[in-house]
């Protein structure tokens, strides 16, 4: 696991699980349907990839194929952090 | 409006003395500060505490019957005691007060237990009909008025508030797993559950008859709504003058007191309607109102205009943040129950002054949203009816941002978020709680707080079950927008909004709620109206505009609906905050109490305290819950404080 899966994995089992065993949820499990993340859920999971990573998220960008899962949410933040490297380096 | 207390011993033993029923009634001093009264005779022991309302010389209680064979402990009103009372001189009786106290005993001479179907009113009773060695007990059609009992070696116990129960010796305080369960599911428990262990609550509309050792407990009235099949060739405007004239004559007898009426004002349409209603019978109308600082929970423009255009004497509270933390350990020692939502505490501070001003009567406008569709919770389900049809629809579903236009957090949510959350259950369209699903499982979120040992106890128990079981049969055959009033008017309606938001932080103060929308006439011309004049495509209390609102200004009757909401989670966390909302949140407290994880209710502590960030409607939720739980346990089972 890399240190952005860790970050978020970390970030919400104490924010929307409020326990220790933020393991109990798996890479690819959907926050959505295991109601983890609920409609409001969604906009501090932003607020924290934004703070933590200092990317930011558009709002076309909102969607459950790139936040419903720790999967989904590393790649996407991966994604975003490649783009700004190279947006840097030109 | 009163208290009431007494035991019974189910077959012929000796009883407690009297000194008991002493202790039990004055434990309800504060819903009866006027006059107190006990009968005792060795099987039945009847108390009460009054609050004068109606024949203030004449009312005293527990009141016989001439030859003595009769006695009744009785608290709230029957409206209709006039013409019942005219209706049992015709018969023969004889009456010796004016009260509406005594039309009970002799409609109860005329028609044995039944009479209950009589009463137009809030009331809940104890009658001893020692001839027939039979005691009666009954409670209003609605539930507005509370009656708890419970078993204790053959003998039954009752009274108006738990509190009282705990009086009797051998009761003794403990919280029902279940109850609690409940509590975290529908707001509150549903009755004859309570949040006590091994504590009834008689259900609204039912009677309980206690005779020849044997308890029976069974309803006399029940909610019911026509076959979805049936076709009623209402036209609006005839809907329309019966529900006015049948409002206007709920609210005429409804301002039948010997002590000035006043009315609260919230700004929205319903207590409008019912202010306007009352002003027509008294031109001096008092009304009283909350304000608050937050600008998005404060209505008092509206309540400003309404004044203005209706002429009213008026009084308003303003609610501050600080008031509500300081009030909220008494609110909680009334609710008998934990609450999610910090609401009540704003309206037992309300009703604090409504006394101080010297009132014991104030009219309401609730029960409108159950009776004529007017909840955001029953467009919700109409719009994900119509979505779970096309489930794939793109646009369908962008018909839910009509809905809680002042929710700024939900507003502002991305649209696929916005759809995710509103999917729950969309595919279980044919569940009987469809419409409430959304609305239960956000609730029940509560309950990843649970400690391991509550989990264990609870062990599997399942709130949403048990309560499709308890649906009436031809529930499945009534229209979505009947099955959703029912499940509202069931579940919240009661336990929630008449009690721990009702008559419980009302009657703190000795002040009686009187609600014209619930007049059992009223609640059932609302449910015989075609559905489409109750929620008229996303208009709701569509009739009822256009019955009530060409008294009431434009601003006020197009006014979208505003539930009445205040500060939850920030109303005890801040600087100021008293003391015992950190002592009973650390975790030794959690701990001790035993009901919650204390590392996890750090977390939401921590989450909640967060400047800058808006709390989710379910964090919030679940702080109400643990904090009022914890009070409930240091007030009722150990002190945490």
């Amino acid at each position: 696991m890399n240190d952005i899966s860790l970050a978020v994995r970390r970030f919400i089992g104490e924010n929307f699980l409020f326990r220790d065993d933020g393991d109990a949820i798996t890479h690819e499990a959907s926050l959505l349907d295991a109601g983890i993340i609920d409609s409001t859920g969604v906009l501090e999971l932003v607020s924290f990839l934004e703070t933590n990573f200092g990317i930011e998220v558009q709002d076309d960008e909102m969607l459950p194929e790139n936040l419903d899962s720790i999967r989904a949410i590393s790649s996407y933040v991966a994604r975003k952090l490649e783009a700004r490297k190279v947006e840097l380096a030109a | 409006m009163c208290g009431i207390a007494g035991y019974f011993a189910l077959t012929p033993r000796a009883l407690a003395p009297r000194e008991v029923l002493g202790r039990m009634v004055e434990a309800l001093r504060h819903r009866g500060p006027d006059d107190g009264g006990i009968y005792y005779d060795g099987r039945a022991a009847l108390g009460h505490r009054r609050l004068s309302i109606i024949d203030l010389a004449g009312g005293r209680q527990p009141l016989a019957t001439a030859d003595g064979n009769l006695w009744v402990t009785f608290n709230g009103e029957i409206f209709n005691y006039v013409e019942l009372r005219d209706e049992l001189l015709a018969r023969g009786a004889m009456f010796r007060t004016k009260s509406d106290t005594e039309t009970i005993l002799h409609a109860y001479e005329q028609y044995g237990p039944d009479c209950v179907r009589s009463f137009n009113g809030d009331f809940a009773y104890a009658l001893w009909d020692r001839r027939n060695q039979r005691l009666v007990m009954a409670r209003d059609r609605m539930g507005v008025r509370p009656l708890y009992y419970t078993l204790q070696h053959g003998v039954l116990v009752f009274a108006s508030e738990v509190k009282s129960l705990f009086a009797y010796p051998g009761v003794r305080a403990a919280l029902d797993p279940l109850g609690l369960d409940q509590c975290f599911t529908f707001w509150a428990p549903l009755a004859p559950r309570t949040a006590f262990k091994d504590v009834q609550e008689l259900p609204p509309g039912h009677q309980l008859i206690a005779e020849n050792g044997v308890l029976k407990v069974q309803p006399y009235w029940t909610l019911q709504y026509p076959p979805r099949s049936e076709r009623r060739t209402l036209g609006e405007a005839q809907a329309a003058e019966e529900v006015q004239a049948l409002l206007a004559d709920a609210t005429r007898i409804r301002m039948r007191a010997d002590v000035p009426v006043g009315a609260y004002l919230s700004g929205g349409f319903d207590s409008s309607a019912t202010t306007a209603l009352a002003k027509e019978h008294n031109g001096a109308l008092r009304t009283f109102s909350l304000e608050f600082e937050a600008p998005e929970l404060d209505e008092s423009t509206y309540q400003r205009t309404l004044v203005e255009a209706l002429g009213t004497d008026h009084s308003a509270l303003r609610c501050m943040r600080g008031d509500i933390a300081q009030s909220f350990p008494a609110v909680i020692r009334h609710t008998e129950r934990p609450i999610v939502r910090s609401a009540p505490a704003a309206l037992f501070l309300l009703s604090r002054q409504v006394r101080d001003h010297g009132f014991k009567v104030v009219l309401t406008g609730e029960g409108a949203d159950e009776v004529f569709g007017g909840y955001d919770i029953f467009k919700e389900a109409k719009v994900r009816r119509f979505w779970a049809r096309q489930p794939q629809s793109k646009w369908r579903p962008l018909l839910l941002r009509r809905l809680y236009p002042y929710l700024g957090g939900l507003q502002s949510q991305p649209a696929a978020y916005l759809e995710a959350f509103f999917r729950t259950g969309l595919d279980a369209s044919d569940d009987p709680l469809f419409s409430h699903l959304p609305r239960f499982a956000l609730t029940r979120r509560i309950s990843q707080f649970y400690s391991r040992e509550l989990r264990e106890t609870i062990n599997g128990y399942n709130p949403l079950a048990e309560l499709r079981e308890s649906l009436p049969r031809e529930f499945n055959a009534w229209h979505p927008l009947s099955r959703a009033q029912y499940l509202e008017t069931r579940c919240l309606l009661p336990g929630y909004i008449l009690s721990s938001q009702g008559d419980r932080v009302a009657m703190a103060h000795a002040v009686e709620g009187r609600f014209p929308f619930l007049d059992h006439r009223v609640v059932e011309l609302g449910a015989a109206l075609p559905p489409a004049l109750k929620l008229n495509g996303l208009r709701e209390k569509y009739v009822l505009r256009r019955a009530l609102g060409r008294e009431l200004p434009r601003s006020i009757v197009e006014r979208p609906k505003q539930p009445y909401r205040a500060p939850d989670s920030e109303s005890f966390l801040h600087a100021a905050a008293p003391q015992y909302v950190e002592t009973l949140l650390a975790p030794e407290a959690i701990a001790r109490a035993g009901y919650f994880e204390p590392a996890a209710v750090r977390r939401l502590v921590a989450k909640c305290r967060k400047p800058h960030g808006a709390v989710s409607a379910g964090d919030n939720m679940a702080f109400m819950a643990v904090l009022s739980t914890q009070l409930l346990h240091s007030c009722y089972i150990q002190p945490l404080i």
